[in-house]
């Protein structure tokens, strides 16, 4: 459901960073989005080409990196993937960790005319 | 998050295609809420030039939002000048059930919005006297997943989670309970009735959260109501003084 409020945010976010380039179209837009936000891509697409009828990006293609939830040992110090259920270190078992990543939701670029 | 922002264009001339207009990449590297960020920091400063101590209360519906409010207004009476913002998709029952207790109250329906953001807490602030307020309560919507990402401009994050929910939750909604300041734990009177470990339950969020604070309370008993109430001041007195 947030995805609405998100999609928004990006396409003003979009339109901006083209209009001060002076653009006439938006061609792709490049999305970096963390696991842990919960961001469904489809959700984004389907908002997206609602939201950007009649707006220079119209028709843009969406392209989204995903990036995993990584955590860091707070014991051992290693990095491991973050799995659903079990958030335990695989190397010593410590169930203390920091994330490192998958919370990102940024615009990487976006490719322009 | 990403805050950086590189305003550097690449271009690519592509010259083979006549006729076409001139191909480029922007690197935007920009969060993608960053306009909400802007808004939540002048929501800040506002507060802050008010000496208005601001707590972002979430959790799902029907964890008791609204009930700690009401614990936490009799709790506070005649010591602290409290406000409060309540956050529904529709309706108004919350603020009128706040209302009766003769404290201001702003009602916020966000039309469908799952959560609220920092332009609604924006507007909201405009209607409040913030100059006779020390502490605003913001009730979010009930949700564990939206509220987590919309900062308001809010001093502390307070995550309710009661024991009819389950205790694996944090496994559920990680960026929630990775983000809260803290957590409470509400309707424990209910702990001989149903399965919810709470030892594990607190173990996995600091797990995952550091620095979190947890409290077992009962709004309908009082129960853990004086501690979370004595922390609430002490972190109102670390940010502007007895």
């Amino acid at each position: 459901m947030h995805e609405l409020a998100i999609t928004k945010s990006m396409l003003d976010l979009v339109l901006g960073q083209a209009e001060k380039a002076e653009a006439k179209e938006v061609g792709q837009i490049n999305l970096v989005i963390g696991e842990m936000c919960g961001v469904v891509d489809e959700c984004v697409q389907f908002y997206f080409n609602f939201l950007s009828q009649g707006t220079i990006a119209e028709g843009a293609a969406l392209s989204f990196t995903m990036v995993p939830t990584m955590a860091r040992c707070r014991v051992c110090d290693k990095p491991f993937e973050l799995k659903e259920f079990d958030w335990t270190c695989p190397y010593c078992q410590g169930d203390k960790i920091e994330i490192i990543a998958g919370k990102e939701l940024f615009v990487e670029s976006i490719e322009v005319k | 998050m990403l805050q950086r922002f590189f305003a550097t264009l690449r271009m690519t001339e592509n010259k083979e295609l006549e006729g076409e207009l001139l191909q480029m990449e922007i690197k935007v590297l920009k969060d993608i809420l960053d306009a909400n960020e802007q808004i939540a920091e002048r929501n800040r400063q506002l507060l802050d030039s008010n000496s208005v101590f601001a707590v972002n209360l979430m959790s799902t519906p029907g964890a008791g939002k609204t009930s700690l409010i009401l614990q936490t207004l009799k709790e506070l009476k005649g010591e602290t000048k409290i406000g409060v913002i309540e956050g529904d998709v529709s309706s108004s029952l919350d603020a009128e059930v706040i209302g009766k207790e003769g404290v201001p109250v702003i009602q916020i329906n966000t039309g469908g919005e799952c959560h609220l953001d920092a332009n609604m807490l924006s507007s909201a602030l405009n209607a409040l006297p913030l100059q006779d307020i020390g502490l605003l309560l913001i009730e979010n919507v009930g949700n564990l997943v939206c509220p987590a990402e919309f900062a308001l401009g809010e001093n502390k994050k307070v995550l309710i989670s009661s024991i009819p929910e389950g205790d694996d939750k944090p496994f559920k909604y990680p960026l929630m309970f990775h983000t809260v300041d803290a957590v409470l734990i509400n309707k424990i009177d209910l702990l001989p009735y149903l399965k919810f470990d709470t030892a594990v339950f607190s173990q996995v969020i600091k797990g995952i959260n550091e620095k979190v604070e947890i409290f077992q309370i009962s709004c309908a008993t009082g129960q853990g109501i004086e501690q979370w109430v004595s922390w609430l001041q002490s972190q109102m007195n670390q940010r502007y003084g007895g």
